[in-house]
């Protein structure tokens, strides 16, 4: 009999958990198609490889024999055009491949505005292994940079440069970083932080234009406050878009990204897109139209390929959770943190006198139902934070019971003593006493 | 130091190519010619030492020396002045001075080496031994105090020293030579152990032998290195306690009590090393000259000993995993977790590694309980059994597993193949204390829930070579014989995922239960076979 062929654009986390999990609950045959690498590689380790923490064999989450193993067939290759009459993709190498069922995991593309001297050399974003590669060649022996974008890849790229000795000036569009996700403690400390790594932070200061020398590569930027900033590279870190290229011409619907249902089904029978790409008609409650994590990218996979085999599954992502480390400071969220608290949400934060750590708990004001965590320099437990959301505990018994959340090493400070404290000090009425505790001792008699 | 320059524009850089050049030891492709002529001149200045030392050679030794010495430094001159030029390594003034006298040290401990030690020991001590820790600890300071802490791995894949480069194939080479010397001709090393007389003196009241000068060196590496690790890991306090316990061990009860028995006529004896790792502690021979030892001290040792191996070090471990030894006080383990923490990473991390791993260390287990057995069988039926089988046993674990094992490739191989070759593939106390953290032990690395983005950094950073990230990444708890529980899995993952922890032994393996069902299935996913 012949095996159903189930081919996957893009070899990122979401094809490759797909492909994983198809193989695992099927023996459909499985064809794996990428244009920017052989293998399966981290995308968020793309940073290490730069600074030198990481070889590229090291950021492959799987040795390279696994493909082999596990009957996964992988093809380097570039998709120009997909047929969906014949359910047949035309490939950059002239070959064709016929497929039974099409995943699209095609992911995103660096945003571009179109600033004067955009294209100059010198200038570009970081999405792939293969803007790392011009990352390198780009800031050979250069002295300052220009980082233009307050997200999370904007400040990726200035620890970069910042580890090669580069000087970085940071171009922040909004008044405090990342004011849009972070409410104003965290926000200002990340400030502080990046100050102190000697980072020239600009903040409420946009890109005005990018000025070329004799070579045509660039000399400087120019800031929407008239300043000309001398530099030798601009890194342009303000967002991405999902790419859909490989769409064009195939009758599969798109809007900002490949429109698809809860099943991750486009318009087209057969053919499914996923993760980066993918932009849901109605997207699950509390989410957005379009997910570019890298866990949701997993989730994505995962739930895909139950439907692949046979069992028709909805996308049903958790209570949401999102990490990331800014130098030094790590931060995790888990619920829902608005930057500003909204009507009828109350929020208890404590912050370290350091500067550098701190703990937010937002909850509804009415029952003081917990909807959120928000930590900076502190490790919580994923598991036990939504798990407290998901049933909606209070917050007397979070907070009595917070010392299980708590996922620092052994001999780290701890801090809820701070939050009760704080909690008891505001609503007396609702006094609580901490009871569980964690760490080496307690171990030893739990 | 251009990444690119060397390599033909068309490979891509950050590829496997690329990574095989590492492995292989071509790290030099990320040398400037410069810096590879001076690594050149550098290494044949050291080889006309070693003709200096043994007095060997067509050449007079004074002669060979000197013209070692001026080989040497006009090619480390060359190598830094190269090196600095980079942007990467640019330097700042306290790091010069520190690489400088640090350089100034070197050099006296080589001109000891030639034989001035035994001249004027104590300038010699001053100027080799003194400069070279000064020089280190100076620079160690301004490379890691001046700036924020956290983690600092950079450029550490790109270095000739730390990534199998020129250098470190080079280091590689230097250690090993010292271990040759050491075990098998320490008359090369006559004036080095010169320069240690006084101390000898002052500690010992005696002379100093070759193992005094290599307690000492062994010592100070600790500290010395140990220093660095604080620095390093400074916004750790798990890994400043567990630094500290480490130098703390190795001086107290490696160092100076050993030594100070020796002053009051007393067994030497190093309370912080047991059976099987310190072997001969529980054989007839080292049982037998104990208990006869007058005063009772000698008893009490042997007592000491076996409470130790048979006693604390199952309950121990069944509290903390093995790490209460491995990483805290054995001296192996923190000769590892200091002066080898820059080469942490070249551990090999295949599966191919893995089960020779599992093969040899257990191996390693057998033959020293089968030479123990023999011993004892051959002791107390004075050697109508085995006659003199047990002893050629014993004489050849002590060579092959005490000597070339621990010694020659444990610690002579740390710039190439990683910091615990030994405690990975030959230690028997790490096979024992594996066995028990694998099915008796409350200890475990659990993960955090979804967070993990398989980035690699606690793979690569893991010494013991666990492929850490195959467990994160599926959120299940690391439960691995070989752990020694450093710590700097967690301490080097960008998304707070890993965690070391004691706790109930009930569902250890499948880490915690998650609440919401739908993130039980995703997180906790099983692998696909393979």
């Amino acid at each position: 009999m012949q095996r159903t062929h189930i081919v996957i654009v893009g070899n990122g986390i979401t094809g490759i958990t797909t492909a994983r999990f198809v193989r695992k609950w099927s023996n459909h045959r499985i064809t794996v198609i990428s244009a920017e690498s052989d293998h399966f590689y981290s995308r968020p380790a793309l940073m290490y490889l730069y600074m030198g923490h990481l070889t590229y064999a090291q950021t492959k989450p799987y040795d390279d024999g696994f493909w082999e193993r596990n009957d996964i067939e992988l093809l380097r290759d570039y998709v120009r055009s997909i047929d969906t009459e014949a359910r047949r993709l035309h490939l950059s190498s002239g070959n064709t491949l016929h497929y039974d069922r099409l995943v699209l995991a095609t992911g995103s593309k660096s945003n571009r505005f179109g600033w004067p001297g955009e294209d100059l050399d010198g200038v570009q974003g970081l999405y792939g292994l293969q803007d790392l590669e011009r990352m390198e060649r780009n800031t050979r022996g250069i002295e300052r940079a220009v980082v233009v974008g307050g997200g999370l890849i904007g400040v990726e790229m200035a620890e970069m440069l910042h580890s090669r000795g580069i000087q970085v000036t940071f171009l922040v569009r909004e008044r405090s970083y990342m004011d849009y996700l972070l409410p104003p403690e965290e926000s200002e400390m990340v400030n502080r932080h990046l100050c102190r790594h000697g980072i020239d932070l600009r903040l409420s200061t946009e890109l005005r234009e990018i000025l070329p020398d004799e070579a045509g590569r660039v000399r400087a930027v120019v800031t929407t406050g008239g300043e000309e900033i001398p530099c030798r590279f601009v890194g342009l870190a303000v967002g991405v878009h999902p790419n859909v290229d490989v769409t064009e011409g195939s009758g599969i619907e798109t809007n900002r990204g490949i429109l698809v249902n809860t099943y991750f089904e486009t318009n087209v029978p057969g053919v499914y897109a996923a993760g980066d790409c993918a932009e849901f008609r109605e997207p699950p409650p509390g989410r957005k139209r379009i997910e570019q994590l890298w866990y949701t990218g997993r989730m994505h996979g995962y739930t895909l390929a139950r439907t692949l085999c046979g069992e028709r599954t909805p996308y049903r992502p958790g209570v949401f959770f999102n990490s990331a480390k800014f130098f030094d400071i790590e931060y995790q969220t888990y619920g829902d943190v608005a930057p500003v608290p909204r009507e009828g949400e109350e929020t208890l934060f404590w912050q370290h006198p350091s500067g550098d750590k701190s703990i937010r708990i937002n909850f509804r004001r009415d029952d003081h139902r917990v909807l959120g965590f928000n930590l900076m320099g502190v490790r919580y437990r994923h598991e036990v934070c939504a798990g407290w959301i998901r049933q909606r505990r209070p917050m007397p018994y979070v907070l009595a019971h917070l010392g299980a959340a708590n996922f620092d090493p052994e001999f780290f400070a701890r801090y809820e003593r701070e939050l009760v404290a704080q909690y008891n000090a505001r609503y007396p009425d609702r006094a609580v006493r901490l009871k569980k505790k964690k760490g080496l001792w307690a171990s030893l008699t739990t | 130091m251009g990444l690119v320059n060397h390599v033909e524009p068309e490979v891509p850089v950050y590829s496997d190519r690329y990574d095989r050049s590492l492995a292989l030891g071509e790290g030099g492709a990320l040398l400037t010619s410069g810096q590879k002529v001076g690594m050149a001149l550098a290494g044949f200045g050291l080889l006309l030492f070693v003709v200096a030392a043994f007095g060997a050679g067509p050449i007079s030794p004074v002669k060979a020396f000197v013209a070692g010495l001026l080989v040497l430094v006009f090619g480390l001159v060359l190598y830094y002045t190269r090196s600095l030029a980079a942007p990467t390594t640019r330097l700042s003034k306290g790091a010069r001075t520190g690489l400088v006298l640090f350089g100034a040290g070197l050099l006296g401990l080589l001109a000891a080496a030639t034989g001035a030690g035994s001249l004027a020991p104590v300038f010699f001590f001053a100027w080799g031994i003194g400069l070279t820790c000064l020089g280190g600890l100076l620079y160690f300071r301004a490379r890691y105090a001046g700036h924020p802490a956290g983690i600092r791995n950079d450029g550490l894949m790109h270095s000739a020293t730390t990534a199998r480069g020129a250098v470190g194939w080079l280091l590689g080479i230097v250690f090993t030579g010292f271990y040759v010397l050491l075990y098998w001709f320490p008359g090369a090393l006559e004036g080095l152990i010169r320069t240690v007389d006084p101390l000898s003196h002052l500690l010992r009241g005696g002379p100093a032998d070759q193992w005094f000068l290599y307690g000492t060196f062994y010592t100070l590496a600790v500290l010395v290195m140990g220093v660095r690790a604080l620095y390093r890991y400074r916004h750790s306090r798990y890994q400043v306690l567990r630094t500290l316990s480490v130098m703390f061990f190795q001086l107290v009860f490696a160092y100076l009590i050993p030594a100070i028995l020796v002053v009051l006529n007393q067994p030497e004896f190093y309370f912080s090393y047991f059976w099987p790792l310190k072997y001969s502690y529980l054989w007839p021979s080292d049982v037998g000259w104990l208990m006869a030892h007058p005063g009772g001290l000698g008893v009490f040792m042997v007592f000491w000993g076996v409470v130790l191996s048979f006693v604390a070090t199952p309950i121990l471990t069944y509290f903390f995993g093995k790490r209460w030894y491995c990483s805290w006080v054995c001296g192996c383990g923190g000769l590892a977790e200091t002066f080898g923490d820059p080469w942490r990473h070249l551990s090999d991390k295949s599966l191919k590694a893995w089960q020779i791993e599992r093969w040899m260390v257990h191996g390693v287990l057998v033959f020293v309980v089968v030479t123990t057995a023999l011993l004892w069988i051959n002791s107390a039926t004075e050697g109508a059994i085995f006659g003199g089988l047990s002893q050629a046993y014993a004489r050849a674990y002590g060579f092959l597993i005490g000597a070339v094992f621990a010694g020659v490739i444990g610690v002579g191989f740390y710039p190439v193949m990683g910091s615990r070759v030994w405690c990975r593939f030959g230690c028997p106390m790490a096979a024992i204390l594996g066995l028990f953290q694998k099915y008796f032990s409350r200890f475990r690395i659990t993960t955090n829930g979804g967070q993990c983005i398989s980035c690699g950094n606690c793979s690569a950073y893991c010494e013991m070579g666990i492929d850490v990230r195959w467990y994160a990444q599926r959120g299940q708890n690391v439960i691995r014989a070989s752990c020694v529980g450093c710590g700097i899995c967690s301490a080097v993952c960008p998304r707070g995922v890993l965690n070391l922890e004691n706790g109930p032994r009930r569902g250890r393996y499948n880490g915690p239960v998650l609440v919401e069902r739908d993130a039980l299935t995703l997180l906790s996913e099983e692998d696909v076979a393979g």
